[in-house]
Order: C-alpha cells, then sequence, then structure tokens
C-alpha cells in the first residue's frame, strides 16, 4: 500500500496518533505520521491533510489550477528507503505542486519551513493595510489566521505602504479593497476556469499588481460572487454582505440551497433570527465548491416584513387575524367536515418547496382522514433551460461543464414527487386540480404551498379565478399573493431557514437542511402545523420522522438511521 | 591569446554587407550543407560533444537540453530564439542580429534539424528595431533561397518556417516559460516546472529555447567541429565534477566607467583585469575600478581585489570565492571609485523592482520592499538594522533556496546581498554620515 510520510508538530491540547514513527534524516530525528494513499494522486497538502496535519496555503484550491505563487505551503520533501532511513532533497518546495508518491516524506515544521512561513508572511503584510477593524473578513481571514499561526508578532518594514485606489464598483455585487489583496489569482483563475468568462486580470507588474476587469466589462455573471468566498483576505467584498454584520457574531447552520433543483450545500449565516449571507459548503456529491448568484442573493424575501405573521381568515371578505390554536382547531374541522361529505372533493396540494418530512407528515394525515383524498403536486416553477458553466467569451457553454444552474427553481420536487407516488400510485399534477376546479368537483382545496416571491407569483391569474370556485380554500404561505386573495384560512408558512427537514435535488441526493432562525411571530413551520393538525405532541424532530419515513417509504429506504451526514445520501433513483 | 581570431565577430569586425550573397562568399551556410548531410542525432551529438554552454546566463549546456526532448515524439516541435536581450548592458545579441543576421539563422536552421523543429519563433525585444528589421531580412532572403520553407536545400522532409515575435518590452520575457507564455499571448509568468519547456513548452509541444550567441555557436560547431570549439576556453576542472568547463569564443560587452565601451569576442575564461585594460581602454577618467558586475547586475559584484577573476562559468557561481550568481551574459559593468555603492543599489532595486512580474510573493513583496529601503539609506534615514534587513531578504529570494518559481528572484536578490557583504562598511559610513541624496526622477526605466 503506497504510504506517505508527514511530521507530526505537537499540540498543545493533542495527543500523538499511535501509528507515529520515529526516523533518522541525517543528525535530525523527525516524528512522522504514516498515512496510506492508495492510488489516489495527490500534492502534500491534501496527503498531509489526510495525516491530519494543515499546511497553510493560498493560491491553491482544489478547483483551481495549480500556480504555485503564494509560496505559503512551502515544504521540505524526502524519501524514506525501504531500510527506514531518509534522504531529504535539502530545498523548499510548493506543496501544492509537488505530488507524493510510496514513500515521500513531508516536512512541514522544520527550521526552515517556519522560518519561511514567517518571511512570506511578513511579504504578504508589508503591503497589507491592517484594517482589520474595519474589513468585513476579519474573523474568518486567512491572513489573519496564518498570521496568527505562523507568522511574525511584528513587521520590520517602517516605510509606507503601497496604496492602491479601491475599485468600489468591479461588479454590481462585488467591491475590489485592492489594497488588502495578496494576489492569490484565485479569483482571476476562477473567472477563466470555472465561470469561463474570464472578467478578472491582474493588470501592472511586480508590487504594483492589481486585480482589475477590462474597461466597460464588469465582474457580472452568474457565478461571479464565488470569488469572494475564493478570497482568502477581505479584498473581494460581496456588495450584499459589506458592513452588515461582523462575522464572529454569525452562527453558521448547514443547509441547502432552495433556489434550484442543483441543490447547493451551502452555509446560513444568520444572527438573532436574521439571516445575513449565504456561502457555498463543499460537497462532491451535491455542487462542488460554488454556487450561483441567483441561489445566495435570493434569501432576503426570508427576512422581509411583507410575510404573513398571524393565521387569517376571512371575514366579510376580508382577512382577519386570529390566534394559532383556534386556526388549527379550525382547520381540522374543516378537513373532517369535507371529508364527511365528499372524500373525493378534497385536494392536497403539496408545493416542491416543502420538505420531505413535511410532506410525509401531511400526505400521511390526509391519507389518514380518508384514501380517497387526493394529493397533488403543487406548480414546478421551471425558468428558461438548464443553464451549464463555463462559458465562452461570447457565453456559449463549453466542455466539460463545471457548474449547473437549473431551470427548475424549487429544492425538492423529487422528494415530494416520491412521496405521493408512495400514498397515491400516480402523481397528480397541478394542472389536473385546476380541470377538477374548473368541472366543480372540488369542495375543499389545501393548498401547503410556500413558495418564495418569485417572478410573477407561483399561481397565474387565470389559475387562481379558477381555483376561487372552490368552496374552501386553505392556504399556507409566506406572502399576500393571488393564492391568498381566493383563500378561507391562510397559515403563515416557513421558509426554508426555519426548517429541519430534507431536500431531494435532481439527481436524488438527499441532503439535510437545518434551521438557523425561527419563524417569527405565530409563524410555524408546515411541519410543525401538520404535527398540530394530526395532535402529534411536540416539536418537529427531522432525525425521527426521517426514521419514520425511511420505514414507511420504500424510496427513503437509504436514510434508515435519521442521519444523512455532511454530505447527503444518494437513493435509489426513481427513473 | 594575442593570436585569437574572432569567430562570431568575423565578419562584423570587417563590416561585411549583412546580404545572404555577401555572407555565402564568406563560407556562409557551408555548415548547414555539412548538417544536413549528417543525421539529426549526430549533429545533436557534434554539439554535446562540443559542451557548448548556454550564452543567454544560466549557462546550462546546449547539446544536452536538445537531448531532453521526448524521442519520436509525432510533433510539432518548436524552436524559441530567446532574443529578448533585457539583462541591462548587454547588447551582444543585438550586434549578433543587427549586423550579421545570416550567421544566427544558420544556426536556428541547424538546430531546427538537429531537434526536428519545423517551426522557429524568434523572440525579439520590442526595443531592437533595427536588428528586427535586419532578421526580417534575412529570412525574407532566406526563403527566396530555398534555405527556409519546405525541403530546404532539397533535404526531403525537413521543412522550416522562422516567425518574428516581437516582445513588449519586459525583463521577464527573457525566462525561458515567460518568454513561451508572451510567445503564445499571455502576461509572462514564468511556468513551473517541471514540465520543462523540452517536454511541454509553447501550445503545450516540446519547445526548446535557446539564445542567439548559442545558436550562433552552433554554426561554427557545425562548420569546424567540436574539437575546434574545444580547443577555446577554459577546460573543466577535473576536481569539480560539478563544472563542466567553459569552451569557446564569448561576446564580452563592457560598458560602465571605460574609457571605450565595446564588444568583444574572446576565448571564455578572460579576467576583468584584462578585459578593462586591454579592450575597454581603461577606467575613465584615470580613476580606478571599486566594483565590476561580471555578467549583468543580476549577477552580483567583483570588487577592485576580485579584478583577476577568470570570467568564465567556473570561476563564477555561489559556491566560489567570490560568491557571483554566475557568468551570466558576461556584461562586465565597471563602476569607478567615485560612485556611492547606495545610488548603484539604489539603480539595481529599481530595476528589479520595476521588473519583477509580481507571481511569487516573496520576489514581489522583496523586491519592492528592498527599492524602499535602499530608497530611504539615500534619503538618509537609513538604520544600521536595515542593511541586516537587506541582506537576508536579498539571501531569501530565488529559486536557490527554492522560494520562487524562476530566477529573477535570484538576480534580483544577488547584488543586494553582495553589496551588502562586499562594500558593508561603505554603506555603514553612508547612514552614519546622514547624508540626503535626492532621487532623479529617471524617465528612461519606462
Amino acid at each position: 500500500m503506497p504510504t506517505v510520510y508527514v511530521t507530526y508538530t505537537p499540540k498543545n491540547n493533542g495527543k500523538p496518533p499511535e501509528n507515529l514513527i520515529s526516523a533518522q534524516a541525517g543528525k535530525e530525528t523527525l516524528q512522522l505520521v504514516p498515512v496510506e494513499i492508495g492510488s489516489d494522486k495527490l500534492n502534500c497538502i491534501q496527503a498531509a491533510q489526510r495525516a491530519g496535519v494543515f499546511i497553510p496555503h493560498y493560491c491553491w484550491h482544489p478547483a483551481l489550477t495549480v500556480v504555485a505563487s503564494c509560496r505559503m505551503c512551502l515544504v521540505e520533501v524526502g524519501e524514506r528507503k525501504p531500510d527506514g532511513s531518509i534522504a531529504m532533497t535539502g530545498k523548499l518546495v510548493p506543496g501544492c505542486q509537488t505530488p507524493v508518491k510510496d514513500g515521500t516524506v513531508v516536512v512541514t515544521n522544520s527550521q526552515k519551513v517556519v522560518h519561511e512561513q514567517a518571511q512570506t508572511l511578513e511579504s504578504l503584510l508589508l503591503n497589507h493595510p491592517l484594517d482589520c477593524p474595519v474589513c468585513d473578513k476579519a474573523g474568518e481571514c486567512l491572513l489573519q489566521d496564518y498570521t496568527y499561526e505562523f507568522g511574525r508578532a511584528t513587521s520590520r518594514m517602517i516605510d509606507l505602504k503601497n496604496t492602491p485606489a479601491n475599485k468600489p464598483d468591479l461588479g454590481p455585487n462585488i467591491a475590489l479593497f485592492t489594497d488588502r489583496c495578496i494576489m492569490c489569482s484565485r479569483c482571476v483563475r476562477f473567472t477563466r476556469e470555472i465561470a469561463g468568462t474570464a472578467e478578472l486580470q491582474i493588470i501592472n507588474r511586480g508590487n504594483h499588481s492589481e486585480i482589475d476587469i477590462f474597461p466597460g466589462e464588469p465582474l457580472d455573471n452568474k457565478l461571479a460572487t464565488n470569488v469572494v468566498d475564493l478570497c482568502p483576505v477581505g479584498a473581494l467584498c460581496s456588495k450584499d454582505f459589506l458592513y452588515k454584520h461582523r462575522v464572529w457574531n454569525l452562527k453558521t447552520q448547514n443547509s441547502v440551497c432552495p433556489d434550484c433543483s442543483t441543490g447547493c450545500s451551502i452555509h446560513l449565516d444568520g444572527n438573532k433570527n436574521i439571516v445575513y449571507r449565504l456561502r457555498p459548503r463543499e460537497n462532491p456529491q451535491a455542487q462542488g465548491y460554488f454556487m450561483c448568484d441567483e441561489g445566495r442573493l435570493g434569501y432576503h424575501y426570508i427576512n422581509s416584513k411583507e410575510r404573513f405573521l398571524r393565521p387569517l381568515r376571512r371575514q366579510d371578505g376580508k382577512l382577519t387575524p386570529f390566534s394559532y390554536d383556534e386556526a388549527i382547531r379550525t382547520v381540522r374541522q374543516m378537513l373532517k367536515d369535507a371529508v364527511a361529505k365528499d372524500a373525493f372533493g378534497v385536494v392536497v396540494v403539496l408545493s416542491p418547496f416543502l420538505t420531505c418530512e413535511e410532506a410525509f407528515l401531511l400526505a400521511k394525515y390526509a391519507k389518514s382522514l380518508s384514501k380517497a383524498v387526493q394529493l397533488a403536486l403543487g406548480p414546478v416553477p421551471i425558468v428558461g433551460e438548464d443553464d451549464t458553466y463555463p462559458k465562452d467569451r461570447r457565453g456559449r457553454p463549453i466542455q466539460p461543464v463545471k457548474f449547473t444552474i437549473r431551470a427548475e427553481k424549487c429544492p425538492n420536487r423529487q422528494g415530494v414527487e416520491r412521496i405521493l407516488r408512495h400514498y397515491q400510485g400516480q402523481l397528480i399534477a397541478f394542472d389536473e386540480v385546476v380541470r377538477q376546479a374548473e368541472a366543480g368537483k372540488l369542495q375543499l382545496l389545501y393548498l401547503a404551498a410556500s413558495y418564495p416571491p418569485r417572478g410573477d407569483g407561483w399561481l397565474t391569474a387565470e389559475q387562481a379565478a379558477t381555483l376561487g370556485k372552490v368552496g374552501q380554500v386553505i392556504l399556507h404561505d409566506l406572502y399576500p399573493s393571488r393564492a391568498s386573495e381566493i383563500a378561507h384560512v391562510v397559515i403563515p408558512g416557513g421558509a426554508f431557514a426555519e426548517k429541519d427537514g430534507t431536500f431531494v435535488n435532481h439527481a436524488g441526493l438527499a441532503q439535510a437542511i437545518h434551521w438557523a432562525i425561527t419563524p417569527t411571530g405565530e409563524c410555524r413551520t408546515e411541519g410543525q402545523v401538520v404535527l398540530d393538525l394530526m395532535q402529534r405532541p411536540g416539536l418537529l424532530h427531522a432525525a425521527t420522522l426521517r426514521k419514520e419515513l425511511a420505514s414507511e417509504v420504500k424510496a427513503f429506504a437509504a436514510l434508515a438511521s435519521g442521519d444523512l451526514g455532511e454530505y447527503g445520501i444518494l437513493l435509489d433513483s426513481t427513473k | 591569446m594575442a593570436e585569437f581570431e574572432p569567430v562570431l565577430l568575423r565578419r562584423i569586425l570587417k563590416n561585411a554587407s549583412p546580404s545572404l550573397e555577401a555572407y555565402r562568399a564568406d563560407g556562409g551556410y557551408r555548415a548547414l550543407d555539412k548538417a544536413l548531410a549528417m543525421s539529426p542525432a549526430d549533429v545533436t551529438k557534434a554539439v554535446v560533444d562540443s559542451k557548448l554552454r548556454g550564452r543567454g546566463g544560466a549557462g546550462f549546456p546546449c547539446g544536452v537540453k536538445w537531448t531532453f526532448l521526448p524521442k519520436d515524439h509525432p510533433g510539432p516541435i518548436y524552436l524559441c530564439v530567446n532574443a529578448d536581450e533585457s539583462e541591462p548592458c548587454t547588447f551582444n545579441n543585438r550586434i549578433l542580429m543587427h549586423q550579421d543576421p545570416h550567421q544566427v539563422l544558420e544556426g536556428m536552421i541547424i538546430a531546427s534539424y538537429a531537434i526536428r523543429a519545423q517551426v522557429a519563433y524568434l523572440y525579439i525585444r520590442y526595443e531592437y528595431g533595427d536588428a528586427t528589421r535586419a532578421m526580417q531580412q534575412a529570412i525574407d532572403e532566406a526563403y527566396a533561397a530555398g534555405l527556409l520553407g519546405k525541403n530546404i536545400l532539397g533535404k526531403q522532409g525537413f521543412d522550416l518556417d522562422v516567425y518574428i515575435h516581437r516582445g513588449a518590452g519586459a525583463y521577464i520575457c527573457g525566462e525561458e516559460t515567460g518568454l513561451i507564455e508572451s510567445l503564445e499571448g499571455k502576461r509572462a509568468w514564468p511556468r513551473i516546472k517541471p514540465p520543462f519547456p523540452a517536454v511541454e513548452g509553447a501550445f503545450r509541444k516540446p519547445t526548446i529555447v535557446n539564445n542567439i550567441e548559442t545558436l550562433a555557436c552552433v554554426t561554427h560547431i557545425l562548420d569546424r567541429g567540436p574539437e575546434w570549439f574545444k580547443s577555446m576556453g577554459t577546460p573543466a576542472d577535473p576536481a569539480n565534477p560539478r563544472d563542466a568547463g567553459s569552451y569557446g569564443p564569448k561576446l564580452y560587452c563592457i560598458s560602465g566607467h571605460v574609457n571605450k565601451p565595446c564588444c568583444v569576442e574572446l576565448p571564455l575564461g578572460v579576467t576583468a583585469r584584462e578585459l578593462i585594460d586591454k579592450h575597454g581602454g581603461g577606467v575613465w577618467k584615470g580613476r580606478k575600478a571599486k566594483a565590476i558586475v561580471p555578467g549583468g547586475i543580476s549577477m552580483g559584484f567583483l570588487t577592485a581585489d576580485e579584478i583577476d577573476t577568470k570570467l568564465d562559468f567556473g570561476s563564477l557561481g555561489p559556491f566560489t570565492k567570490n560568491g557571483c550568481l554566475g557568468l551570466g551574459t558576461a556584461a562586465v559593468t565597471v563602476i569607478d571609485e567615485e560612485t556611492s555603492m547606495v545610488d548603484v543599489l539604489y539603480n539595481i532595486c529599481r530595476f528589479f523592482e520595476h521588473e519583477s512580474c509580481g507571481q511569487c510573493t516573496p520576489c514581489r513583496e522583496g523586491t519592492g520592499w528592498m527599492l524602499k529601503i535602499v530608497d530611504r539609506i539615500r534619503k538618509g534615514l537609513g538604520r544600521a538594522e536595515d542593511l541586516n534587513i537587506l541582506e537576508e531578504v536579498g539571501h531569501q529570494i530565488g529559486i536557490m533556496p527554492g522560494t520562487t518559481i524562476c530566477g529573477l528572484a535570484d538576480g534580483a536578490g544577488w547584488p543586494v546581498k553582495q553589496a551588502i557583504r562586499k562594500f558593508r562598511a561603505e554603506f555603514e559610513s553612508y547612514i552614519k554620515s546622514g547624508k540626503k541624496t535626492h532621487t532623479l526622477q529617471l524617465v528612461a526605466a519606462h
């Protein structure tokens, strides 16, 4: 088995690994952690990572080409001979560019390496303004972190720093603080290799190098804001987040972007019941390392003041608030009465924005009232066609595809469909519901909608007019819309940031979402509302429900443990 | 030595016409005939046997470089000719291209035959307008005479097209992978190696990058044989296995504070004293030399005591007594005793700060920092510890310690390190004296 050896640096509180070995390299004794790499092609940084040793780096990123220019990851390498002795090359090499093979020894803590790391950091800070108190990145800045861990306490430079002018309008969503830049060129490579649009370049030479755009061509593509995450320092800032919040006050939850069926893994950063930003979370099973700007910047509706805060019922043609408990009692009674009268005339519509758990509870509840109750899938928003990247300069997609923004603008059609198929055999599309309403066959419509406000609304004017003929309409939704105009009872819904549950993306990957904020006012998530309707006591616990779902719905059997892990679990495809 | 007859400058010193007709009358393209009668492998072997070392600065054995090409590569293979002669005070390539272009072109054709290249790019720095025009005219003449194009001189299957590419004036384009990037139309950021250009170079194909003077030597090696070439210069030191010897003629450029700045051709191994006194007409104004730059400013300094150092590949180097970086381009610059080393160092730092490509952190930031420190010292605000910082930074940047991608940083750090080590007393007394020198706005550098 090919094995790589990485030096072990004792830490204050850590215990040394058990497989630690001692080896002699010239006069020095090295403490080495052996790590098996199999047939993987790794560089020193990746191999060390597997051994639990961190090699600092700026310019290297697993999704981008290697340029080996920041010189932060310098290490010494050698080879462990079969007799156990070690021959070092005696030269510093960039870890990102140096592949490891069987017997490679990576030295990350020799005097030479430690000195060079400090030296590189001192160099990077020579022209860095150190304006951390007003910098958005402070707290999650790699320049801060590495300087603290590997750098010197003081700089020896007493001369004036270079002060290139800031570029606040690099793009509609991005500002460049030119002086903070450390020239790792990750952003430039991203626009060339992943987006393909190549808006960014480096201008000037030497220590006057700057990131810039071509005149009149702003950094404006659908993936542009990823450069903010890629930027290891505070040079590229998202205007959406700029000066909004200090990052160390943010609480981060793992979640999934609900804006298209790609289902990008994200970090959801919020504080005090306000969502401040979405960031992509690395997930090789879902989207990779990035996310699109539509998803990233599309969260503002969560914090909106327009949202329904209390249950409403129609009295004298106007929606008037009433209490949550009364609302639950009313809705339960309406459903019971309607089912008793004509169960075939009761339709429950599940939107593809519901989590699997919510869809499962609602479907189970509806079918428990009567097998005859119809379950239908809500409108699936489709906008244009799948949008793939990289693109060339003329906007034509090129192969191989590295990122796809999908036309299906909802997170969980796959999951909801699987549940509907289980409970009903065949899938009833929303158009069929409208047709039945037109024919006057329906007496009660239960719309579990909770669509985010996009475009013209989720219901067309014609659909709304037709559905308005149904005697009773119960609606879960976030915002006043055409649907709420025809609803008799409105129960405020929850947004994805308020929910615990499961989304299934286009490829059948089930990923967990977690709540970062709680629903405001008298809002409850749909899942909680259904639990209350079912008179199941307690709060919604996603893992428990997931186990129940896995045991009852065959399509979800893979989730039996209830834990989806960081990257999610692929369900068997139903295709 | 006195009987040495110039080879590379033979026609130039006679003021011979650069035309193809005149070149042929002087025995030109005889070497090409000889080469085409041999197999490409034999041509390569002749160059390997001659122990010709690259004249561009690094002194890598030319023939050995050719053998690094992958065997039986389906092609295309490229030859890039480095005429981005940007080391300060170096002007031998310009003379060769401008006044005897066919000599260079013949070397290019021979090299292309040896490495099986069918396209050769001649990368000329932007400033060499006359040289570019002379080369272009030579190329046009060669096409008309069947020396370029298809089936050259009737040799079936040997095709060669030569293109001139003009640089835009950057020092870094003289670095071989920087040159290739620039040739491909990109920013001249040197590539990480491996892969070396011989394996993957221009347009991701095997590429050989050679200097103009190297290729001019190839012409004469093929004409007169490797043994003739090896009869000149300094033989390899048998006690030092690292020394590959310094054979053949070399164009030395003499400039700075001498009476007669010039370019002379001498066998490798001439001393700095002989160059200055005999060929440069001595130090000007009856002064003495304080420091001598042995091969372009990136190579460091020789002090007046080291004036008897032989200027060849073996006598200059990081492991020799004088500690210079190497022979470099053999452009000797003399600095007289009345010149302040602070000013000299300031000028050098200014050059490298301007020319660092900005890719690797240590070089990008280090060159800027060194300039700021030297500038401050010059303005009378220096501190004693600044010298230590300069020496440390100068020592730490470059491929020799492994902190950068290309050798520009070695060249930027070396003169700083050497100036501080060899002239520390002068810097210290300057700092103590509180003297102030104001920076002249030099327009020419930009």
